[in-house]
């Protein structure tokens, strides 16, 4: 057992290392997330006390919503816009969001929202002075519904108004909001807006927006400083603007006569082509990464309980679907906090995935090391049972785990590349799982004589280790590690009793292309897999890319038996 | 000897229990109607099919109290394909070779009902298929209650392009036979109407496909060109929700770029989170938020009936609803339950469907059905914003693919369900 120790020192470091990396990172993003989870809800709070006289204005303007068609409401909602009334933004907001009710009994328009604990009734807010007005039981009230086209002007008017909010990160998603929809009336408030402005960010966007309206201008020296002002900017409404600058229309006529224009939006438009195939790769392989990080996570207990162990479960699937309902289940325990859920459900899942791959072990397997065909039918009865056992508690169909607000979204790097944070945090999530369990394989006295059983079982028991003990509990770590992949996949798939054989293919894959017996050999063919399948993914279309992966793994496996990294040494080798 | 003398007895206990069998199925035969049900109870398919085979049973029990049909009960034989294709022609052989039912409801997938289509053309059986399909197909066999996709995917890309002014299209599906097809129909359909090949992304995934990233994000790429763009969906089953995610995910909301699903519905969305979905958009000829007297008094008897006062009522479940009634009122009409007489009789009928209109059996066994989009609400139910003026007539097969112009469905006057009118020949069913 001693020999071991020193060669291990390298990899033990950038394990820490990588554990490090992986903590530091997830701080970082959910500092991020707080912050833009933080900006919105400001503006609603800052306008509380009105002057009476306005008071009756925007009761006046939102009384007619109750009856009134689609195209009304937006009429309504634009004089609201325009009134200059303090609470006009928040009651735009909750239009949006679908807050905005009228009251059954006096037919007045409110604002309700559904109250902690209280199923039946909602708390009524005055749109007009902000003021609580109690709880109304759900019947009494009938929401002011909104459709698309609405919903799109509800948000542009919101952005208009937003435009002198005095957060810049709101000013900054306001410019971006209106330039989508440029007109007259935009281009004026971004002029208004552009002296006072002191912010650089917000700055730039203005100037953006001025620059896009101005390649509308008839002075051939003004488009062309237009033009030298968008260079470098990645916003696809640039790019599209600039695209049709150059592009001869069919008849051959150009859209820009002046030829030092052309030439400077060509150089632009070049530059600007570079740097979002730049970020595109980036992209892709944040993709690939994040899809690879999914298969590292659901692989890695097999490659303890397949790699290390030399067990073939086939109900490893079943295992990480357990983890999934466990997600499930501690949401129903805890309905108000789904955050809290999410973080709680990764501990328990790992006990109910690990207590079950522990029974599993002492019921069956245990019987049939060294019988590995027998082991396979056993297991593949198993994951059968277990499926059976889950559409009958809980039942066939799909069950709903929400996202906590803290995953979903999106880090807007910039205007080229956006990464979703739920991929994000499962792609560090499963580093640091991969690191956890690296550190206990190599740290603990556990990990020291599982890698001992493993290696020559007759040896390890002549030194005094309890293998019956420890194969129960490397195949309960092992299962128990399938579990928390299962409270992770449970944030990008479906909860349902078929889960399990989705992934279990491809944890093989993973763990034989790495190499068996080698948790470096999963992370590293984990990741592989995933971003060569975005690679081919966007030529060969989502069915063929699989399909090509799979045949390049057939290949690869005919020239490498043993995988990318396969296990030395004169036990491994006498298998 | 005492071996065989209990053998004896036991064989004749056999026999005088199965004479008495056969004479209670005689006895039963006489004075009640069988109705076979070949809807899948477990497997895959179960989620979507077994409230159909529920929906079936309520309108044999809603019947049956009105005296049943020419004054015998109806009585239903469930029988379970099990989401196995090659099991769905063996049990519907099985219904009309040894049940002999008078009429079969079921079916949901269309390789199942491929599948059973040369069984029931075989033992001249009375197949009512009640969800919508990518058309090419009239068999005279089978009466198709479900839409066509003039009835469904042709209206949706029309209001997408003239209400909304949708001009670039994404077309994603799962990779199978409907996709396929309805996408290859809508795809001739927008060049026809003149949109240009590099406006139209096509893109297909197998069933349960779960890594969207992707793919969202080059519909994304795809949708930022200047063009508004929108997505027509025939992602299939629990795909959809990993899908629907992303897209919220990507922030890429229902203003900006709206999917149109034609196989996401009430029943799909009673399972899952409704918020990521809010505007996005479905098409289908019936929705449970449709205001009428008919629909109400039809969810209040199905919620009795499930004895579930949440129970959700969707398309396929009305169009089995109008096929059943049009199947009562035709038997009603010949005075005789023979399929010979009843889908003679059957053509021309009438019945009100369950948003205030009417549904008419045609003559290429296809019906008339009105067309409604709707926004997704939160609570997972519609708003209906959108709808045609009248009922659109079913047409069997497409009038924007080549090879499929040409032909006709006509069972009154051409008594041929694939006619070419160039030809001026009926080359017989091809399933």
């Amino acid at each position: 057992m001693k020999p071991i120790r020193p060669k291990l020192c390298l990899r033990h470091q950038l394990a820490i290392l990588c554990a490090a990396l992986g903590l530091a990172a997830f701080g970082a993003s959910t500092a991020k997330a707080d912050e833009a989870a933080a900006a919105p809800v400001e503006p609603a709070v800052a306008a509380t006390t009105v002057a009476p006289a306005a008071t009756n204005d925007l009761a006046a303007l939102l009384a007619p919503l109750a009856n009134a068609n689609f195209a009304e409401k937006e009429a309504v909602a634009q004089k609201v816009a325009v009134s200059g009334h303090p609470n006009a933004r928040p009651t735009l907001a909750a239009f949006l969001d679908g807050k905005l009710y009228a009251r059954s009994s006096d037919g007045v328009v409110v604002v309700a929202e559904a109250v902690e604990g209280g199923e039946e009734s909602l708390a009524l807010t005055d749109p007009v002075t902000q003021k609580s007005l109690g709880t109304e039981p759900a019947e009494g009230l009938s929401k002011i519904g909104t459709n698309n086209s609405l919903r799109k002007s509800l948000k542009n008017l919101l952005a208009q108004i937003a435009l002198t909010d005095p957060d810049p990160a709101v000013r900054l998603s306001a410019v971006k909001e209106s330039m989508r929809a440029l007109d007259e009336t935009t281009v004026a408030s971004f002029r208004a807006t552009l002296a006072a402005e002191n912010d650089t960010k917000v700055k730039r966007a203005i100037e953006v927006g001025l620059a896009l309206a101005d390649l509308e201008s008839p002075e051939a020296d003004t488009r062309l400083a237009a033009v030298r002002a968008l260079d470098g900017e990645l916003a696809p409404e640039v790019h599209n603007r600039l695209t049709t600058l150059v592009t001869p229309a069919e008849d051959g006529t150009l859209a820009e006569p002046d030829e030092r224009v052309r030439l400077a939006a060509n150089a632009a438009l070049d530059n600007i082509n570079f740097w979002r195939s730049v970020y595109g790769a980036a992209e892709t392989m944040f993709f690939g990464l994040s899809l690879g990080s999914v298969l590292v996570l659901a692989a890695i207990g097999l490659a303890i309980t397949f790699g290390v162990m030399g067990v073939i479960n086939m109900a490893h699937g079943e295992l990480i679907m357990l983890g999934a309902y466990t997600a499930y289940v501690m949401q129903l325990l805890i309905p108000d906090n789904h955050g809290l859920a999410l973080l709680l459900s990764v501990p328990a899942a790992f006990l109910v995935s690990g207590a079950f791959g522990v029974a599993i072990e002492r019921g069956i397997v245990r019987f049939l090391y060294g019988r590995p065909l027998e082991t396979l039918l056993a297991t593949f009865g198993l994951s059968l049972i277990l499926q059976q056992l889950v559409r009958s508690v809980f039942s066939p169909n799909n069950r709903p785990v929400s996202i906590p607000e803290f995953m979903s979204g999106v880090w807007q790097v910039n205007d080229a590349l956006a990464l979703t944070y739920n991929r994000l945090y499962i792609l560090v999530f499963s580093l640091m799982v991969f690191a956890a369990l690296v550190a206990v394989l190599k740290r603990t006295p556990l990990g020291l004589q599982v890698r001992a059983v493993s290696l020559n079982r007759p040896m390890a028991r002549a030194m005094g280790v309890r293998s019956a003990f420890v194969d129960a509990a490397t195949f309960g770590l092992g299962a128990g590690i399938a579990g928390i992949a299962g409270v992770a996949l449970s944030q990008l798939t479906n909860v349902g009793p078929n889960l399990g054989q989705a992934y279990i293919i491809d944890s093989f894959m993973v763990v034989v292309f790495g190499g068996v017996g080698n948790l470096w050999g999963t992370l590293i063919g984990g990741m592989s897999l995933g971003v060569i399948n975005k690679l081919l993914e966007p030529y060969a279309g989502a069915v063929l890319a699989k399909i090509l992966v799979l045949v390049a793994l057939i290949l690869f496996i005919q020239r490498k038996p043993r995988g990318l990294f396969p296990q030395k040494g004169r036990a491994a080798e006498g298998h | 000897m005492t071996i065989s003398n209990s053998l004896a007895r036991r064989m004749l206990g056999g026999a005088a229990a199965l004479a008495l069998l056969g004479a209670a199925q005689i006895a039963q035969a006489a004075d009640t109607i069988k109705v076979g049900v070949l809807h899948s109870l477990s497997g895959t398919m179960a989620i979507s099919e077994t409230t159909l085979k529920d929906t079936v049973l309520m309108m044999i029990d809603e019947q049956n109290k009105k005296g049943g049909v020419l004054g015998k009960k109806l009585e239903a034989v469930v029988v379970d394909p099990a989401s196995n294709w090659p099991l769905f022609a063996e049990k519907a052989e099985q219904l009309l070779v040894k049940d002999k039912v008078a009429v079969t409801f079921g079916c949901w997938t269309s390789v199942s009902r491929k599948s059973v289509l040369p069984v029931f053309e075989k033992n001249k059986g009375l197949l009512f298929y009640p969800v919508q399909y990518e058309g090419e197909e009239s068999s005279k066999n089978v009466f198709y209650t479900g839409a066509s996709p003039n009835q469904q995917a042709i209206p949706a890309v029309d209001y997408l392009m003239k209400d909304i002014g949708v001009k670039r299209w994404v077309l994603a599906g799962t990779d199978y036979v409907y996709p396929r097809t309805t996408n290859k129909i809508l795809e001739a359909y927008l060049k026809d109407k003149g949109v240009k090949p590099e406006d139209i992304m096509i893109n297909y995934t197998p069933f349960g496909h779960s890594d969207w990233q992707s793919i969202v994000s080059d519909i994304k790429k795809f949708g930022s060109a200047g063009k508004k763009t929108a997505v027509v969906s025939t992602i299939n089953g629990d795909a959809n929700v990993p899908f629907y995610k992303e897209l919220g995910n990507q922030k890429i909301s229902a203003e900006d770029i709206p999917v149109v699903a034609f196989s996401v519905g009430e029943e799909e969305l009673a399972g899952l989170d409704a918020k990521p979905l809010v505007g996005h958009l479905a098409a289908w000829n019936y929705f449970q938020t449709y205001s009428a007297p008919a629909n109400s008094a039809a969810i209040k008897t199905w919620r009795a009936f499930t004895k579930n006062p949440k129970r959700t009522f969707n398309d396929p479940m009305e169009a089995t609803v109008i096929g059943f009634k049009l199947w009562v009122e035709a038997a009603e009409k010949a005075k005789s339950v023979d399929v010979d007489k009843v889908s003679e009789s059957i053509i021309g009928l009438s019945v009100p469907n369950l948003t205030g209109g009417t549904a008419t059996m045609l003559p290429n066994h296809h019906i008339t059905k009105p067309v409604y989009i709707g926004e997704v609400r939160e609570d997972g139910q519609f708003d209906i914003v959108w709808k045609t003026d009248k009922e659109v007539p079913g047409d069997a097969w497409s009038d924007f693919l080549d090879g499929s112009k040409d032909i006709e469905a006509d069972w009154v006057k051409l008594k041929c369900g694939n006619y070419n009118t160039k030809t001026k020949k009926c080359s017989g069913q091809n399933y």
